[in-house]
């Protein structure tokens, strides 16, 4: 009888050996003439026990981790392919406190199945929302989305349901479907983990999301530092034209959907919508004004939905099951489930999918384990280089969009980037400079020289020189830039900056509960 | 875009001189697909060392001791970001994010991503580039 034993392909497992783990159990079983198949799956978002190896038992799925290159003949020694005991052996997977706390939704496959095979996918309930939405008019399937009270999760927040629904209206002989898997946040990789993990479900959700609003193309636009996403992305639209769920006539239905990658060539700004269209055009990159709205006006002047990659990825269990059903988890106006990313300084990094609600402190502690080097966590900053600096004090804020935006803060992406105590937080609203000045398009006046203003400034306070007046500056500064920007990176830059000075003043040469 | 990444991915960076060929296919002028190159990061006009190596500034692995890890490459090469190393061997570059955040901190050789990486590990990595 063959074993099937599964090591993921997702960058981060094979950043820590996973390549090197999977061909040293092909060798292995070779050597000691086993029947094993090895089956390379996303990540189940455990990132501290990756390499993390699974074997189907009759009982279900048994894991090691974390699994080091060497450590593979000691498990094959003892006997793991029939479960056998190990220092490694974790258990039964489904067991596993982490994700038996969580709810996948959104992540329901990754990590389960072989992202690149359409028969594992159809065997998960992939493809059910497709078939539904077939039997669908354009607006019910509008409706669905927007029932659902699903949010654009890139960060913006913007109701899913009320942009295709615009997109729809707007007549023209030709619209888009545009993913935007520019996912340029530090702290996030939940895109990464799903175009790596589940690839079909975004393929999906951009199909559905095509029948909604009468656009017969789709495009990805996938950051360059993502090469591995690239390889499985293609392999599995590549097998979805074979199976006749991409292409002239989607599932026999005379409907069309096309679907290509297109790389971008990291620049962060390129994840702002409007310049991400001008990128997918070949133009430099630079911020478009609004109005008009990419949904009347976008690729090439036709109306285009973008959306992130997660919120597309949703899509297919919202029609699977239903918006109500997807509207039942969650808090106040944030609906359903958010992937968050821990990151940082944090014991136990990876993919924790739960509804709105839960709060910081559950996710750093109960799930984190605190953090990394043992030191108390003092600062985190939620949602993206331009996300707020949030002190101990917030850790009990529920995630959910307004109560963030009620402590000028954003949830962003989900990404939580976790800092101990040795952190300076002065260097870091420098940082935050700093790193508009090298991502500004130059469009705008205020991120374009604000932000290199801003890192001067900032060197300045650090040195202490004029530091009252500099203080008075950087606030000013931040003032403009705030209500002057264009978008979202010039206007958000001082929420990190800010954010720092108001909770972490001594590190900025004030008194504790000084305002400067 | 798709061409610019295609030269690169051939040549490892996109020679000044394809401008205008790039302007004719195109219909574009040579001023804006040097405009077009320069804008984006990733396109570099000047051929690179045999190996690039990216350590990533981003917040998460500035959490983890980046900073650390930066300071350590760049003596132990003897070179800034964005230059290449007297023997060729290795081109230094900074990038913001590779989606490795929890297994802070990270780097990229060419095209694979390290994570958890002390100078022990980035130590045996240069040595590996050098070599090969």
């Amino acid at each position: 009888m063959t074993t099937i034993v599964y090591v993921p392909r997702d960058s981060s497992a094979l950043s820590l050996g996973a390549h090197q783990v999977a061909k040293n159990v092909q060798a292995e079983a070779a050597k000691r003439g086993l029947d094993v198949k090895v089956v390379r799956n996303g990540s189940r978002g455990m990132f501290w026990l990756e390499t993390m190896v699974e074997v189907v038992t009759p009982k279900g799925r048994v894991a090691y981790g974390p699994v080091m290159p060497k450590d593979v003949s000691s498990l094959f020694d003892a006997d793991f392919i029939n479960a056998g005991a190990h220092p490694l052996n974790l258990g039964l997977t489904d067991e596993i406190e982490w994700l038996k706390k969580q709810e996948r939704l959104t992540f329901a496959r990754v990590g389960i199945t072989d992202p690149v095979s359409v028969e594992d996918y159809l065997a998960h309930d992939g493809y059910q929302g497709l078939k539904n939405a077939l039997k669908l008019s354009a607006a019910d399937i509008v409706k669905e989305v927007t029932d659902s009270g699903l949010r654009g999760r890139g960060g913006a927040a913007f109701p899913t349901g009320i942009k295709w629904n615009t997109v729809l209206n707007a007549p023209a002989d030709q619209k888009y479907i545009v993913c935007n898997a520019d996912e340029g946040d530090s702290g996030t990789y939940s895109d990464r983990m799903i175009m790596e993990g589940d690839p079909l479900v975004l393929v999906e959700g951009m199909t559905i999301a095509g029948l909604a609003v009468g656009a017969n193309q789709g495009y990805i636009y996938l950051r360059s530092e993502y090469p591995d996403a690239l390889v499985t992305l293609n392999e599995a639209i590549a097998n979805a034209y074979k199976a006749g769920y991409l292409g002239a006539n989607i599932c026999g239905s005379g409907k069309q959907f096309d679907l290509e990658v297109r790389r971008a060539a990291g620049a962060y700004v390129c994840g702002e919508e409007t310049s991400l269209l001008e990128s997918l055009e070949g133009k430099r990159g630079i911020v478009r004004f609004k109005p008009p709205l990419p949904a009347i006006e976008g690729l090439f002047g036709k109306p285009t939905v973008v959306n992130n990659v997660i919120s597309l990825a949703t899509v297919p269990i919202v029609l699977d099951k239903g918006g109500k059903y997807y509207q039942d988890f969650g808090m106040g106006r944030s609906r359903g489930t958010l992937p968050i990313q821990l990151a940082g300084n944090v014991k136990q990094c990876g993919l924790v999918e739960k509804a709105f609600g839960v709060t910081l402190r559950e996710l750093l502690y109960d799930f984190g384990g605190g953090s990394a080097s043992g030191k108390p966590i003092r600062a985190v900053q939620v949602g993206g280089p331009l996300g707020s600096y949030l002190p101990e004090s917030q850790f009990d804020t529920p995630l959910d969009y307004e109560k963030f935006t009620e402590i000028w803060a954003v949830l962003g992406h989900g990404g939580i980037v976790a800092f101990d105590e040795s952190v300076d937080m002065a260097k870091m609203a420098r940082y935050a400079f700093e790193f508009c000045a090298i991502e500004s398009c130059g469009k705008c006046t205020p991120c374009r020289i604000g932000s290199t203003r801003g890192v001067e400034v900032m060197d300045k306070i650090i040195e202490g020189k004029d530091h009252a007046k500099n203080m008075e500056l950087v606030r000013d500064l931040s003032d403009t830039m705030l209500n002057g920007s264009l978008c979202a990176l010039g206007g958000m830059t001082p929420y990190p900056v800010l954010s720092a000075i108001n909770h972490f003043p001594e590190d900025f040469g004030l008194k504790k509960g000084q305002v400067a | 875009m798709p061409l610019l990444h295609a030269i690169q991915d051939d040549l490892g960076y996109v020679p000044e001189g394809s401008y205008p060929s790039i302007a004719k296919a195109l219909n574009l002028s040579v001023a804006e697909v040097h405009g077009v190159v320069t804008f984006y990061h990733h396109f570099r006009t000047h051929a690179p060392g045999r190996h690039i190596l990216q350590i990533c500034r981003a917040e998460s692995c500035q959490a983890m001791g980046s900073e650390a890890l930066e300071a350590h490459v760049k003596k132990t090469l003897g070179v800034d970001y964005h230059e290449t190393t007297k023997d060729g061997a290795i081109t230094l570059e900074a990038v913001y994010c590779l989606g490795n955040c929890a297994c802070s901190p990270s780097i990229m050789i060419d095209e694979q991503v390290c994570g958890r990486v002390d100078t022990v590990r980035i130590n045996e990595i240069i040595a590996e580039a050098k070599g090969a």
